[in-house]
């Protein structure tokens, strides 16, 4: 696969000699055109635009590929034709500006900043948090989430999101998209939030935004 | 200083630890391989440049040389101006980029010699470059408005450079009386921050609507069409309905040709007008220090290899942001951002003799109508295959029928934005 064979070549560049200089060069001058919007190596001083540190490749892939592709059939016909896409799911993105930025980035490029912003250290921000809605978010983590975001959210595993950390903003539009049906998910997810929309509705989901926000380590 | 010569070296690296700074400094300058960059300019290219080349390769030596201690950043002082926004939060230092390495000089370029590769201070110093970044910014073309100059900017101000300006423009705001006029004036292009002097004008208009209601914002443009227009109009329309007027350049037989700031009067070739508060925003040209060293051409602005942003008047120079003809990017903060990552990859290839990453180039620009109202322009851009200019390759506008919630949103990131870009440039 591509992505791995650019994972070998970065971590062989240890050592500052020309060819490295020259590769390194390459994914700095990709990745350097988000830094400074979503925060330094990905992670952002926020209040709202999410870190993008630590993601797993596959989820970063799937997140630019939507915002790229409109169209769900040319999404899904781009994401087969393209092994190193297989375990990318199809699902549609919401959003105000990356739907415009994303559409200038090729395939090769999306694997490029992929590949680094994976390999990036989360920093989790210090956040404000009501520590008892923090509690009832725990709960609600805990009930509905963790068995797919494990590690309180932190985990990047099988390719969910890093929720743990996450800035509180971000974590609700995307609730909110979600609910809305702007954004797609798997069924195993809808069936979830709609369990926490039946049973504690729409606070449910700001709990576990400050639970997640409370998650500073 | 004392030369040396290599078997001292060695003998000087191979022995014990040597102690004190004039010992380390002299096995390099024996080498002879130290390469020198300089850079001109603190702001949003500036800082840029000079961190992105000690993070690509920390055996360059870099020195940026800034007149001032402290930097207010232009972006976000129209929410100062508005006064939902304190000015101590656009207001950062410097100490932040020493951990890079970076050799901070607070003093004035005051010349270039490009014979000797050398940049001369205001302090009496002079330091020695292989590759010297230019990230000047813009100098205010005073007199072209007759009557507006460097006085008449105390009494009108144009707080087109962040700082004093800005809280003057703020203070008289404040001091205005109900049913007040206030005179925006932007120049035609090309100019620092196109989209500028329209979000000025919301952010003016959103005061004045809770504070002062019966007052009017008059846009006396100089151009007949502007950036973002549309939104622009629609959140005019939105929020200050009647409130905000603006005034091509057709109207008035070309905008204001000249002021007297005594009587607060400015006036076109038409009519003259009496206003309360009144903020010039003159023609402006690249920054001094740019016209001095010769990088500028007849237009007052650098033509640059846009691939590179080496001056095409003196190699080995690169001008960045505001001061440079990026055909085909906007003079924004963004601009110079990803304009900054670029040269100084460019940099660090050329002093390093390999072959550069294909540039990439960006810029993201948010405007604040209301603080529930942003509206942004996005693009991602590349060089053209003949290097005549950098093309857009994806991007657009907010959409016009962007939703309440979208345009909420907007604000949110605009905000992020700026705490991230802040975060590049200074820490």
């Amino acid at each position: 696969m591509i992505i791995k064979r650019i994972a070998a070549g970065m971590l062989l560049c240890i050592t500052l000699s020309q060819v490295c200089l020259a590769q390194d060069g390459q994914v700095t001058m990709l990745t350097s055109t988000c830094v400074a919007c979503h925060g330094s190596e990905g992670n952002s001083t926020g209040p709202a635009i999410p870190s993008i540190a630590g993601l797993s490749p596959i989820y970063f892939m799937g997140a630019m590929l939507a915002y790229k592709y409109d169209d769900e059939d040319e999404l899904e016909a781009v994401i087969d034709a393209d092994i190193d896409f297989e375990d990318v799911e199809v699902f549609t993105r919401y959003s105000t500006i990356m739907g415009r930025l994303a559409k200038g980035y090729t395939e090769e490029e999306i694997k490029l900043m992929a590949e680094y912003f994976s390999s990036q250290e989360v920093v989790r921000p210090a956040q404000v948090v009501d520590v008892a809605m923090a509690k009832e978010g725990k709960k609600l983590h805990k009930m509905h989430c963790e068995k797919c975001h494990e590690n309180e959210g932190r985990s990047a595993e099988d390719d969910t999101g890093v929720l743990a950390g996450q800035w509180q903003p971000y974590f609700l539009y995307s609730m909110h998209d979600f609910n809305d049906g702007e954004r797609g998910m798997p069924k195993k997810m809808k069936k979830t939030l709609d369990k926490i929309n039946e049973t504690v509705g729409l606070t449910g989901f700001e709990q576990l935004a400050h639970y997640y926000a409370s998650i500073q380590d | 200083m004392k030369s040396i010569n290599r078997r001292d070296f060695i003998k000087l690296g191979s022995g014990s630890l040597v102690a004190g700074s004039a010992g380390l400094a002299i096995p390099q300058l024996a080498i002879g391989a130290t390469k020198k960059v300089v850079v001109i300019g603190g702001g949003a290219g500036g800082t840029i440049a000079a961190k992105y080349i000690r993070q690509s390769d920390s055996s360059i030596d870099v020195t940026l040389i800034e007149t001032n201690k402290e930097h207010y950043t232009c972006f976000m002082s129209n929410e100062v101006i508005g006064g939902d926004r304190k000015i101590t939060t656009i207001k950062h230092p410097y100490d932040g980029l020493k951990k890079y390495g970076i050799n901070i000089v607070h003093s004035m370029a005051t010349a270039i010699d490009a014979d000797k590769k050398t940049v001369m201070t205001a302090s009496g110093d002079s330091f020695s470059f292989d590759r010297l970044i230019v990230s000047p910014g813009v100098s205010l073309k005073y007199n072209t408005i007759e009557g507006y100059d460097e006085a008449a900017a105390e009494v009108m101000p144009h707080a087109w450079k962040a700082g004093h300006q800005t809280a003057l423009l703020r203070k008289q705001l404040e001091a205005m009386d109900d049913g007040g006029l206030v005179v925006i004036a932007p120049p035609g292009n090309p100019y620092r921050c196109p989209p500028g002097p329209y979000e000025r004008a919301c952010q003016v208009a959103h005061y004045l609507k809770h504070n002062k209601p019966k007052s009017k914002v008059l846009i006396i443009d100089a151009k007949d069409k502007f950036s973002k227009q549309g939104l622009f109009t629609q959140g005019w329309k939105a929020r200050y309905d009647g409130m905000v007027e603006w005034v091509p350049a057709a109207d008035t037989g070309g905008g204001i040709t000249s002021i007297d700031a005594a009587s607060m009067t400015v006036s076109t070739d038409f009519d003259d007008y009496q206003a309360d508060v009144v903020n010039i925003i003159p023609p402006q040209k690249a920054g001094a220090i740019a016209e001095i060293a010769g990088l500028t051409d007849d237009s007052g602005w650098c033509p640059v290899d846009l691939g590179t942003f080496e001056s095409t008047i003196h190699p080995g120079m690169y001008v960045i942001g505001d001061a440079s003809m990026a055909t085909g990017m906007p003079k924004s903060g963004y601009a110079a951002n990803s304009q900054a990552k670029v040269c100084a990859a460019a940099v660090v290839a050329s002093l390093n003799e390999i072959e550069m990453a294909d540039p990439s180039y960006v810029n993201t620009c948010y405007s604040l109508v209301a603080p529930d109202y942003g509206i942004s322009v996005a693009a991602v851009y590349r060089l053209a295959e003949d290097r005549s200019k950098i093309a857009k390759i994806a991007g657009g506008l907010t959409p016009g029928d962007a939703s309440p919630d979208a345009l909420q949103r907007e604000v949110l990131y605009a905000y992020s934005w700026y705490d991230n870009i802040v975060a590049d440039m200074f820490t």
